[in-house]
């Protein structure tokens, strides 16, 4: 054991002993760093989609500006913040001690997801010295076969950060599997193990499609293999089959750990027994397992058959009653609690506020005949955003705030955090509300310019996107503000239950002292 | 019936112009008002239980309650049966949709980077305007000669996406005459947002005069120009105000020096008109991307006579 007051940030320094880390808390803290960054470089290309859509006609930049925004938005967000987020910061950090380990099944590997997740993002980004890509995140052919230089270089990287997903979500099912500490059963884990373990199913086994297609993709455009392009004796629409076989799942790889977290935060705030852990444990699986079979609900419109769009419009229904399970736990773990409105209980109330939106409006788009008139219009836009952001995205900035100071060791300012959410959750909905209305009107996506018709909804719309960039702003000022003020923070500061909260804050490199034994569930609130 | 007065009042849907909208409508209708129903209930409980059981000091008991199966039966039942529900409505709208009545009047429908050609049976094409005859059963016949666009009429509550190399086709029948928008909506790049069309729904006899050709043998070639200007989407990318859009400005264009990317320069003339409009990228205007799509087999000689005598005619 080290001196007193040493833990896993003090007990080595310089640059090179973070870069070679192996160990799961430092990988994570490299992983903030690295998603708050990408995050930034995301919200600034939304920030310059919003500003041009102000007013019909360009504002402040040409067609193909924004087309390459509307990419670099859609594929930094999607495939450098969103996926690996809340799994590769908070599940690396929290999930070995959650289950009692010392570090990852395999620490190596977990560092080599990082360093493949950076390769992957240079490799991206790089596309834009070749002509900026502008496909969106999708890559639909055969507009990407024809179009831009820049592709090559955009899926090459989504490949690379695809085998990190992989890595990443192996690393996640061997460590829950082996390294459980003794009374550690499956039953006794936290639900946001559960969450990364249906996750880390869906990484393993759908990425590899993505790969797959995005190599055959790249093997189209520079051998002229006739795959997708129908000049080559190809079938465009077999691509969008499997693009989404993976990137529905993917869906699922970005919510599934927000939910967990939602059920750490929800336990906690409340001082309450989870309502249900076996029904949200399962239904977690029964997410993951559902998710491979819904992908054909983007596809209404593309021209497969009728009853394939009637089988896909049954299955998605079935994914709704797994998640309508989950909402109605959480709030019934409210009930007869003893709750307490911490910034991240806040977050994690707008987290159901806004997910139960984008919810009943996902049940609209699953609905067959509905969805012909709203796909690929706002409406779109605005339910993705509402499960994307207000859902993925509410419930990691609920889980920086929970679990500040356990990571870094200090409080933050409670008062900033809570002025942080004030400004996001009503940006965020002046944001994306009046897109459900614009779509329902008729607007399609990825638009640089619109009929006037449109024009009132859509400043709306960019106005609330300065108040989200406003709050995001406040939250990156508590956090700093939380390191300069060096509150030292308490071992647990919220009377949770779990284990991360038993060790000191911040953690010893080891995590505990001696090997930890559990001998009943994560949410003892008696 | 109360459904579609109900319908007709929501103000989030385009006006009605088919059935078909006013079936996607009253499923519309009845999606909202469930939906609207589960989020207050879901939200107001939150809600209500943040105040009710607000934290009172740091040592409070709460109940360990750890499921009730009851509850959980219901709340899993209950969201199945109303799924169900949509499913099966959706299912019927989705249906109708998509079945064409067998006597339906076809129209080929070609889509290209940006624009769309209608071509009818006696071998007639009109750009960007859709002439139908309203109360008889349209269908199209879609196909893409570049990438894949969409073909959606807000009105109308259709889509469906026009595939190059092969046919996808779209029904409709058009209660009230009228010009209804049409919008691409699968991304194809630049002037995405600028494949527009219109469709004009007629009378019978005003549609025969279309199909005749009276229309558009009227037009002066000036006339005929300023018309294509905008049904083939010239408009997307240039202004005739003088203002910068994606490409150069057609005011004043004429008998200008243009100076090329490659530092070739050339005089605008009729000559260099019609190379650029059939086959852009051989010059392409320095300062300005290379993004315009040829012409070549797609605008016939008199339409590029046309656009010629056009941009002769936008001078201050």
């Amino acid at each position: 054991m080290g001196a007193a007051g040493e833990n896993y940030i003090n007990c080595a320094k310089g640059l090179k002993s973070w870069l070679i880390t192996l160990d799961h808390k430092r990988i994570a803290i490299l992983y903030v760093i690295s998603v708050l960054t990408f995050f930034f470089v995301g919200g600034i290309a939304a920030l310059g989609i919003r500003l041009e859509l102000f007013s019909p006609g360009p504002d402040v930049m040409n067609a193909d500006t924004y087309n390459q925004f509307m990419t670099f938005h859609g594929a930094i967000m999607v495939f450098m913040v969103i996926i690996p987020g809340i799994p590769a910061i908070f599940g690396n950090f929290f999930l070995p001690i959650m289950i009692g380990a010392k570090d990852v099944a395999f620490p190596r590997l977990n560092l080599l997801s990082w360093y493949l997740l950076m390769f992957g993002a240079i490799v991206s980004i790089s596309s834009l010295l070749f002509n900026g890509v502008d496909t969106g995140w999708t890559f639909y052919t055969p507009y990407s076969i024809k179009g831009s230089a820049g592709v090559i270089n955009m899926t090459l990287g989504a490949f690379i950060m695809g085998m990190s997903s992989v890595l990443t979500g192996l690393n996640f099912i061997v460590t829950i599997h082996k390294l459980r500490c003794p009374g550690m059963t499956m039953k006794n884990i936290p639900l946001f193990v559960w969450a990364l373990y249906s996750t880390a199913i869906i990484q393993v086994l759908a990425t590899p499609v993505l790969g797959i297609t995005l190599l055959l993709l790249v093997a189209e455009r520079v051998m002229g293999i006739g795959i997708f392009d129908p000049a080559l004796g190809g079938d465009p629409v077999l691509y969008q089959h499997f693009f989404w076989f993976y990137s529905h799942p993917a869906v699922y790889i970005m919510i599934l750990p927000a939910m967990g977290v939602i059920s750490e935060l929800i336990t906690t705030y409340s001082k309450k027994t989870i309502f249900g852990y076996t029904a949200i444990a399962y239904s977690s699986l029964a997410i993951a397992a559902v998710s491979f079979f819904v992908w054909g609900h983007h596809m209404f419109v593309s021209g497969q058959s009728e009853v394939a769009g009637i089988v896909f419009s049954f299955l998605t229904m079935l994914v709704g009653v797994p998640t309508a399970i989950k909402t109605f736990n959480w709030v019934a773990t409210m009930y007869k609690g003893s709750v307490t409105l911490k910034s991240s209980m806040l977050f994690a109330m707008g987290f159901i506020f806004v997910f139960t939106i984008g919810g009943v409006t996902g049940i609209m788009l699953a609905t067959a005949g509905m969805d012909v008139h709203f796909h690929d219009t706002y409406f779109v836009v605005a339910h993705f955003h509402y499960v994307m952001v207000g859902g993925t995205l509410f419930a990691l900035m609920g889980a920086i705030y929970h679990w500040y100071p356990k990571m870094y060791g200090y409080m933050y300012n409670e008062l900033l955090a809570k002025l942080s959410f004030v400004f996001i959750f009503i940006g965020f909905n002046v944001t994306f509300f009046p897109q459900f209305i614009l779509g329902a009107n008729g607007m399609p996506r990825r638009y640089f310019d619109y009929i006037p018709e449109y024009t009132e909804l859509n400043r709306i719309s960019t106005m609330g996107s300065w108040l989200i960039a406003i709050g995001f702003v406040i939250g990156l000022v508590t956090i700093i503000q939380g390191f300069i003020r060096k509150e030292k923070a308490p071992a647990n500061p919220w009377g949770s239950k779990t284990l991360e909260w038993t060790i000191q804050s911040p953690p010893t490199h080891h995590n505990f002292e001696s090997t930890p034994s559990v001998s009943g569930g994560p949410y003892e609130y008696r | 019936m109360l459904w579609s007065s109900f319908a007709q009042a929501s103000t989030f849907m385009p006006p009605q112009a088919t059935k078909v909208a006013e079936s996607v409508d009253n499923l519309y209708i009845f999606l909202l008002v469930i939906s609207l129903i589960a989020s207050v209930l879901v939200i107001a409980a939150m809600i209500y239980f943040v105040f009710k059981y607000r934290r009172k000091t740091d040592n409070d008991k709460t109940a360990y309650i750890t499921h009730n199966v009851t509850a959980e039966f219901l709340w899993s039942f209950i969201p199945l049966v109303l799924f169900m529900v949509c499913f099966a409505w959706g299912w019927k709208v989705y249906h109708e949709i998509r079945t064409a009545p067998e006597d339906s009047y076809e129209i080929y429908v070609r889509g290209y980077k940006w624009g769309w050609d209608f071509e009818y049976s006696n071998g007639l094409v009109s750009p960007a305007e859709l002439y139908v005859p309203v109360g008889k059963p349209v269908k199209l016949l879609m196909t893409s000669s570049d990438v894949i666009h969409s073909f959606f009429i807000p009105s109308f509550r259709i889509k469906q996406d026009v595939v190059p190399g092969r046919y996808s086709s779209l029904w409709f029948e058009v209660e009230k005459p009228g010009v209804y928008q049409v919008f691409c909506t699968e991304y194809c790049g630049t002037s995405h947002s600028g494949m527009l069309a219109k469709v004009h729904a007629v009378s019978e006899e005003e549609f025969d005069a279309f199909l005749s050709g009276k229309a558009l043998e009227a037009l002066s070639p000036v006339e005929l120009g300023a018309k294509l200007y905008k049904t083939r989407n010239c408009n997307t990318c240039h202004s005739i105000d003088g203002s910068k859009i994606i490409g150069p400005t057609f005011m004043n264009s004429f008998g200008m020096q243009r100076e090329f990317t490659d530092g070739s320069t050339a005089v605008v003339d009729e000559n260099y008109l019609r190379e650029s409009i059939l086959n852009a990228q051989k010059k392409i205007v320095k300062g300005y991307p290379p993004s315009m799509p040829p012409y070549q087999g797609v605008l016939s000689d008199e339409d590029v006579k046309a656009l010629i005598a056009y941009i002769k005619s936008l001078k201050e």
